[in-house]
């Protein structure tokens, strides 16, 4: 891409970004886009540690909960005092930055004295550790209702207040633009590349002159700073932090969107953070199954395509610039139509299975989808969605075959444009 | 060269074991490397060269003895530690930053002889001594074409070559290379020899080989290593010599061995 095609491109998503609020004025989306932005702080800052340093951690919560509690504690007093209004909470998320960095320092001399398995599983014996001591102090993490504290207080900043959620989303907006360049700004120092050196070999590093402990806990010191700041921007967004933000749900699923976003590349993690807290909130509206097609999806993203999102999107990438992926999209658009009859096929058999285990409610059986009531203690919804199944389980299979030998072909053709 | 005699040897071994557990692998080796040498270990399989290799470098920890780097005692000092005081070396089995381009691990190399450390606040671009120092390598180890290549995607030989590349991109003084042409056909290994010698000028080498080829093409002086001991140092037409002598000491399947070794049978 040239400078100038990228400097257009950034600008065009700027102007989406602060355009989104007027175009999806609704609280709920509102509130999800917010997420959306603290989610994308939180997962890049996790991906500093497995895709850049190759440490595969299960306790990220850690930092962005006592982040948000350092962050909670500052809202709380700074409010009590009226101490700089709508300007601390501007600075508020630096506060919880501050408290992940520390965080990071102190606990990293522990856990980043190995990698690979041993470095995972302390993270996780820590994360549970800090978790579980958390209901012990409830002066410091609220206890069982958690800390909650009033974001509006003294003087307004320009007439901003912090009160509607779209003066939130914008400070959200600001905060995860500055963390993300920040982020990508540091894989290219010394220090970023150290990292990667040490994910590839870290034996090798040190007859470099650098110790791998050393580039470890600095790297894990600094994610767990932009960690602390998505926790200080979830604490000003939903003004209360419970203990739970410590445990290993939170910390699990970061790790999802990394990994279904793609650790590989640095975008990833942006757009696994975006799909899976889309998923997360808004498919929970429409299905009680979500969690389910939740798993599904990343079972079948971890087998079909391990390096996630970003992957397939580098996978178009090269044959896209010699124009060859005109070859692809027909066939692409050949598997459409049974990958969406599959699809129907098996929503409408997993739909089923819930009505009838009583997983939406007890003796709820029938529901109404397009005007039509359907009954799932009757044989011809049953019928229809397991012919849809099946019937578009062999088509697709069938179009498949088609879309991968066509892929060799693209690939071939692309890899003989590229040595040119 | 300007060595003046209180001037201490660039390495010495003295007396030094290394058992794993009940079995002595390394039984007492006395070592004097002279400043700007080229140093030759050869041995037959099992003799210890590569344990050597990594007491000195710092992989390992010697059981007795001292291992003094320029006067500077090095026996108990971390691989990192021993880097920075001016020791490099290269492994037998390849060991490259595999997802990073050939430049990126050249790079890594000089990053901290350039005395960058772990800085997080400058682009590591902009950083013009250690960036020249890695395109000085790339282009002495003859890989500039492939700079942009991941080091995992190139040709054995290639990344043979990156490897002493990343060893010597520091700059160290002293540089251990570990069978540097293990593997290689004739040509690429003639290729290997003049390339080891062009980036070894005015530095001391010393390296373990079993092509004697090799051996007679770069070393200014050779050393036996049998089953844990030095059993002769010296000129490499010297060493060829003293093995006849060797031979009726030590019995013949012995000195077989050790003359296999030095005719490349």
């Amino acid at each position: 891409m040239k400078p100038g095609t990228s400097l257009i491109a950034a600008a065009l998503a700027l102007i989406c970004l602060l355009a989104l609020p007027y175009v999806f004025t609704q609280g709920f989306a509102l509130s999800l886009l917010c997420q959306m932005g603290i989610a994308t702080i939180f997962a890049l800052s996790y991906n500093m540690l497995l895709g850049q340093t190759g440490l595969l951690s299960f306790g990220h919560a850690v930092y962005f909960g006592l982040g948000a509690f350092c962050a909670m504690h500052v809202l709380r007093w700074a409010g009590g005092t009226g101490i700089g209004g709508a300007w601390a909470v501007v600075l508020l998320p630096l506060i919880g930055g501050l408290g992940g960095l520390l965080a990071g320092l102190i606990l990293g001399v522990v856990t980043t004295r190995r990698a690979g398995t041993i470095f995972a599983m302390i993270s996780l014996g820590v994360g549970e550790m800090v978790a579980s001591i958390a209901p012990m102090f409830p002066a410091l993490f609220g206890g069982e209702a958690g800390l909650s504290a009033n974001r509006v207080f003294g003087a307004p900043l320009f007439g901003i207040t912090f009160g509607p959620q779209r003066q939130v989303y914008f400070l959200i907006v600001a905060w995860a633009l500055v963390a993300a360049w920040g982020m990508r700004a540091l894989t290219r120092t010394p220090l970023g590349r150290m990292a990667n050196a040490v994910r590839d070999n870290p034996e090798r590093a040190q007859f470099v002159g650098y110790n791998p402990q050393m580039v470890r806990l600095l790297m894990l010191a600094l994610s767990g700073f932009f960690a602390g700041i998505a926790g200080g921007l979830s604490a000003i967004n939903y003004e209360i932090v419970t203990g739970e933000t410590l445990g290993a749900n939170t910390s699990a699923l970061v790790l999802l969107m990394a990994f279904i976003g793609g650790v590989g590349q640095f975008y990833g993690p942006i757009i696994g953070a975006v799909l899976v807290t889309f998923l997360q909130t808004a498919l929970s509206q429409y299905t009680h199954a979500w969690l389910f097609y939740f798993g599904l999806f990343f079972l079948f993203m971890v087998l079909n395509a391990p390096g996630g999102i970003a992957s397939l999107i580098q996978l178009h990438r090269d044959p896209w610039r010699q124009g060859l992926l005109r070859w692809i999209w027909p066939q692409y658009a050949l598997a459409a139509l049974p990958v969406a009859l599959t699809l129907a096929g098996l929503i409408g058999v997993v739909e089923l299975i819930y009505r009838i285990a009583g997983g939406v409610e007890a003796g709820e059986t029938s529901w109404k989808l397009f005007g039509q009531a359907i009954d799932a203690t009757r044989w011809q919804p049953w019928a229809l969605a397991l012919l849809l199944l099946a019937a578009g389980g062999a088509w697709l299979e069938k179009t498949w075959s088609g879309v991968a030998w066509q892929w060799q072909m693209v690939l071939l053709a692309t890899a003989r444009g590229n040595d040119r | 060269m300007s060595t003046s005699p209180v001037l201490p040897p660039a390495l010495r071994l003295a007396d030094v074991h290394k058992s794993f557990g009940k079995t002595a692998i390394i039984r007492g080796v006395d070592l004097d490397l002279i400043e700007g040498e080229r140093h030759a270990l050869i041995g037959p399989n099992g003799a210890g060269k590569s344990t050597l290799f990594n007491l000195i470098s710092g992989r390992l920890h010697a059981t007795a003895g001292t291992i003094q780097l320029r006067g500077a005692d090095i026996t108990r000092a971390t691989p990192q530690a021993i880097n920075r005081m001016g020791l490099a070396r290269s492994f037998q089995v390849t060991n490259l930053f595999h997802r990073m381009t050939v430049f990126e691990n050249l790079r890594c190399g000089a990053l901290w002889s350039r005395g960058v450390g772990y800085t997080f606040w400058r682009r590591v671009d902009t950083l013009r001594e250690a960036n020249a120092r890695a395109d000085e390598v790339l282009e002495a180890i003859g890989l500039t074409r492939r700079r942009a290549v991941v080091a995992g995607e190139l040709t054995y030989a290639e990344q043979r070559a990156l490897e002493i590349g990343v060893t010597i991109a520091c700059g160290a003084g002293v540089i251990l290379l570990d069978e540097p042409t293990a593997g290689m056909s004739r040509s690429e290994s003639d290729a290997a020899v003049a390339l080891i010698k062009k980036v070894t000028i005015g530095k001391t080498l010393i390296l373990v080989e079993h092509d004697m080829d090799v051996v007679f093409g770069i070393a200014d002086r050779v050393s036996v290593l049998v089953y844990g001991e030095v059993i002769a140092t010296g000129t490499p037409d010297a060493i060829h010599a003293n093995i006849r002598v060797q031979e009726a000491y030590l019995g013949t399947d012995l000195a077989k061995g050790i003359d296999k070794e030095l005719t490349g049978a």
